[in-house]
């Protein structure tokens, strides 16, 4: 590992319990323990938990947080509750993602904004560099841990571990608890398309409640599982299916954009977006097989090329590789079916919207 | 790490087991346990004339694929089929049941560049950090 390599506070945890340790977005972090499948199997039959203090934290607090933060998102941050959350994005002016993110206003005039880890210093910033003297911008990162509880009996093992009653916090709700001296964040959000949590706690704190989770039978996940379960629940990974010249419209998050809250950075050029025909659209993809699709396979019909892989897994659920992509029109409508060129051969997809990647509980496997 | 004795190992992390004048083929421990769960196999077709160093194939994970590099020259007279439509079996037991290319060597003196165990085990340790 190269020296400028970061360790989160976990770091010590993951080698003591066997993970396999590997470069991501700047930071030495867990890929697996026990293996994928079965930390994916855990997550969505029990509970897993994941070190994500990787991602960024920023507290933006002052008079002018808010127009400040509605200035530079797409979602309508002046109409979130105190104690509430959302899922939003921070866009260019050509209307690019810059990241996805999620603001939780957490007072009046204070706000918490959760970043990805490899983004973290480009939306820094950028949000700097858009601030007044009305706004303190601090990047709480360094002296915190982050951890996410996931799975169906994700509330139940968090709430035991903190000895707190977990089950009132709202959907993309955030909460401060008191636990071991200290004030902890909890988040009712997630990455995984399961309930759960999203734990924030100083370094000493996110420490102890690690080890009570995986003491408490939790099984410890990787970014191995996390991306298979992301992909399985149709979330967007900033370099695979978002970036600064991909848009809300063709990534299908017209649902996080505010539109009529005033302008924002970006909002004319989405504007204008939406008025244009109608270009490749973000899909989800079914392959015949257990065949991976994988970021930059080529989508074929017939002889012509109309999309790409953006991101792709093993499904463990569904047993078979699943993906998302690009796929211009008419090809994205769902029920049609295209090919991927994997090593110069073709393999069936069968296209879906990608919110539907993720089957209802309880439904059978194809 | 498991690096049997009386097989044969490539730089690429294939083993041969000598059968006569036939080579078995598969994927080294080191391998299939940097890869993690083998999810699909790509074979070759049997019939196919392969050349030292040929990617033969590929072995996907749910992590990554990876190609597979032909340790000797010869003609493809068997492929695993249950190990491809079983793939678990390459982890579970990868000098076994997971083997997946039987050559009948067309040059066996390519033997002798392969490594032994000691050697190949030397290697892995290596070049794993």
């Amino acid at each position: 590992m190269s020296e400028a390599m970061r360790s989160t506070c976990l770091a010590g945890e993951h080698v003591t319990l066997g993970a396999r340790m590997v470069p991501f977005a700047g930071w030495e972090m867990p890929v697996q323990y026990s293996g994928i499948i079965e930390e994916a199997q855990a997550v969505r039959g029990h509970v897993g938990a994941f070190d994500i203090s990787h991602m960024g934290r920023v507290i933006v607090d002052g008079s002018g947080a808010t127009a400040l933060l509605d200035g530079l998102t797409t979602n309508h941050v002046a109409a979130l509750q105190i104690g509430a959350g959302h899922y939003s994005m921070l866009t260019n002016e050509a209307g690019g993602i810059i990241d996805d993110i999620i603001v939780y206003r957490t007072g009046q005039t204070e706000f918490l904004v959760v970043v990805n880890a490899s983004n973290a210093e480009k939306d820094l910033a950028w949000m700097r560099r858009h601030g007044g003297a009305d706004v303190t911008i601090s990047d709480r990162s360094e002296a915190t841990g982050m951890v996410a509880v996931q799975g169906p009996k994700a509330l139940a093992a968090a709430g035991s571990v903190l000895g707190q009653a977990l089950e009132g916090l709202p959907r993309f709700g955030a909460a401060s608890v008191r636990w071991r001296e200290s004030g902890v964040t909890v988040c009712r959000t997630g990455y995984t398309g399961e309930d759960g949590v999203e734990v924030i706690a100083p370094v000493r704190q996110a420490v102890a409640f690690w080890r009570e989770l995986v003491a408490a039978g939790v099984v410890p996940c990787g970014l191995g599982a996390r991306d298979a379960l992301r992909v399985e629940a149709g979330y967007p990974l900033y370099g695979h299916e978002i970036d600064d010249e991909h848009g809300p419209v063709g990534a299908m998050l017209m649902w996080a954009v505010c539109m009529d809250k005033g302008d924002f950075v970006g909002r004319d050029a989405i504007a204008a977006a939406r008025l244009e025909p109608p270009g490749e659209r973000l899909v989800g993809l079914i392959a015949g097989g257990r065949l991976v699709p994988r970021q930059g396979y080529t989508i074929w019909s017939a002889d012509e090329c109309v999309g790409t892989v953006t991101s792709g897994a093993f499904s463990p659920i569904r047993g078979c590789g699943i993906a998302m992509g690009y796929l211009r029109p008419p090809y994205h409508v769902k029920g049609g079916s295209v090919q991927m060129d994997v090593r110069g051969r073709r393999h069936e997809l069968q296209v879906i919207p990608k919110k539907e990647l993720l089957l209802p509980k309880g439904a059978p496997v194809a | 790490m498991a690096t049997p004795e009386g097989l044969l190992y490539s730089k690429t992390h294939e083993w041969v087991r000598v059968l006569g004048d036939v080579a078995e083929i598969g994927i080294t421990d080191h391998a299939q346990g940097e890869l993690g769960d083998v999810v699909y196999l790509d074979l070759p077709e049997v019939g196919r004339l392969l050349a030292y160093d040929d990617i033969f194939g590929a072995v996907e994970s749910v992590k990554a694929v990876s190609d597979l590099y032909s340790p000797l020259s010869g003609d493809v007279i068997e492929v695993n089929t249950e190990a491809a439509s079983a793939t678990d079996l390459v982890n579970s037991d990868p000098y076994g049941q997971g083997w997946m290319v039987r050559l009948r060597m067309t040059r066996p003196e390519e033997l002798q560049q392969l490594l032994t165990a000691e050697q190949y085990a030397a290697f892995a340790a290596e070049s794993a950090h």
